[in-house]
């Protein structure tokens, strides 16, 4: 244990996702020791961020603008919607330059064990964007692990009554990893070749 | 270091770190264990999918300094890939893993018999047709009664008149006679608690005739039950899918 406020720091390194109390002590020490202005610009950037980001009103993206980037550009597809548990999950699908449509990003997937569900998501904003009829294909790219699966079963078997083609991403996703994770390479094959799910 | 080998259910699994995760499993000797599986979040990983909730698997496993690490893993039954595609199953699959979480306390305490109940309870669920929201309360129902809380839902539990009676109480133990009674109790359909009888000693013929009525009532029963006995619900249970027909499975 340190003293005071170089603990604090510490503490609160050690809260962000991925850094371990070994970690967070490097990083601290690592800040300890750089230059004031270098600091400063993490500093400035962290609280840009928490300023300037919100998430888009159409697909929770997450942008600086009302609408995101993708939801602004005329070029891309309105008639197919790609849906996603997280927004960084938008930028793995991107860059596997196979999709052109647009994007739902749920905010999670359903987990009745950590008391998640349907509408603890953005289900209810997604039905509200197929009411209109511009709508025609539904690509469910839940993470490729059982709570995604799960997720897509639920989603497929509401969907699938308004008459849309519902598919999921297919093939080279071994199950139980993070979609983030994926090569562009494996994941664009998976979405060239998505399955129509029959539910 | 100590190793050890046994099979057990995944229960639940949490992200660590980058790409590891902690799994928490019910095993056949060990009672429950959570350890470290190493490297299965990244897509590359062959092992990530035997450790998915649901999944009975043989492991090994050696001592770390805190917690144990997991590692040698094969798969003896995967359920959760055929429950994952049928939403209402999936979903008292999941409220079957939190009650086997929550009635075993203490980690690496044996617990063979809920282990069992569980093995039994998954196979039910994702082998046959049977009604999931009923073999979820049947598994709930025999919990209760390896954990010692086994209510009656015949003779009263108070002076063990020869039942059926009218009235249910809840601190009480069950059943209830018009003179053992306390002034607020349930008064349950007498189809409601024969049911419950049924589930709980595995008599499915007489389940299966049951109302949709009675399953309704008796699925309260049992909710309030376990919240009696476990101080906190089940966060699952009011995510589980009722009253639906299960979707048509395909392939
Ligand atoms: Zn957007
Ligand atoms: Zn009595």
């Amino acid at each position: 244990m340190y003293e005071g406020i170089v603990q604090d720091l510490i503490d609160e390194l050690g809260r962000l996702p991925g850094v371990g109390p070994k970690s967070a002590q490097r990083i601290a020490f690592h800040l300890l020791s750089a230059e004031p202005a270098e600091v400063r610009k993490l500093v400035h950037a962290i609280s840009e961020v928490k300023e300037k980001i919100r998430f888009c009103e159409v697909c929770a993206n997450v942008t600086e603008d009302a609408l995101c980037r993708i939801c602004r550009d005329p070029r891309r597809d309105p008639s197919v919607i790609c849906v996603v548990e997280e927004a960084k999950d938008v930028v793995a699908v991107e860059r596997t330059r196979e999709f052109r449509g647009r994007y739902h990003v749920l905010g999670g997937a359903i987990s009745p064990i950590e008391g998640i569900g349907p509408d603890d998501l953005r289900v209810r904003e997604l039905m509200t964007r197929l009411s209109d009829g511009a709508v025609t294909e539904i690509i469910l790219a839940t993470d490729p692990n059982l709570e995604g699966e799960a997720t897509a079963t639920y989603l497929a078997r509401l969907i699938k009554p308004l008459g849309l083609k519902v598919t999921r991403p297919a093939s080279g996703l071994p199950v139980g990893g993070d979609l983030e994770y994926a090569d562009e390479v494996t994941l664009g094959r998976a979405f060239e070749g998505r399955r129509l799910l029959d539910v | 270091m100590s190793t050890y080998r046994d099979t057990g259910i995944v229960l639940r699994t949490q992200k660590l770190g980058e790409a590891d995760r902690i799994i928490t499993l019910l095993t056949r000797r060990h009672g429950r264990i959570r350890a470290v599986a190493k490297g299965v979040r990244r897509t590359s990983s062959r092992i990530g999918a035997r450790l998915e909730p649901f999944a009975h698997v043989d492991v090994q496993c050696y001592s770390g300094r805190s917690l144990d690490i997991a590692q040698q893993i094969e798969t003896i039954d995967a359920f959760g890939g055929k429950l994952s595609r049928d939403y209402a199953r999936w979903t008292a699959g999941q409220a079957m893993l939190e009650a086997a979480e929550r009635f075993t306390e203490n980690e690496h305490d044996p617990a063979l018999a809920q282990f069992q109940l569980l093995l039994g309870g998954l196979r039910v669920l994702a082998e046959t047709e049977r009604d999931p929201v009923m073999v979820l309360d049947a598994f709930l129902v025999r919990s209760l009664s390896i954990a010692g809380y086994a209510p009656s839902f015949s003779d009263c539990a108070g002076c063990g008149a020869t039942g059926p009676h009218r009235f249910f109480t809840i601190p009480g133990g069950g059943a209830s006679c018009a003179d053992c009674r306390p002034p607020a109790c349930a008064a349950p359909g007498a189809e409601t608690l024969s049911l419950l009888g049924a589930l709980l000693s595995g008599d499915w013929e007489s389940a299966e005739t049951s109302a949709p009525r009675a399953r309704r009532e008796a699925s309260g029963l049992v909710a309030a039950y376990l919240q009696w006995h476990l101080e906190r619900g089940l966060r699952s249970l009011r995510h589980v899918e009722r009253d639906l027909p299960a979707p048509t499975q395909s392939a």
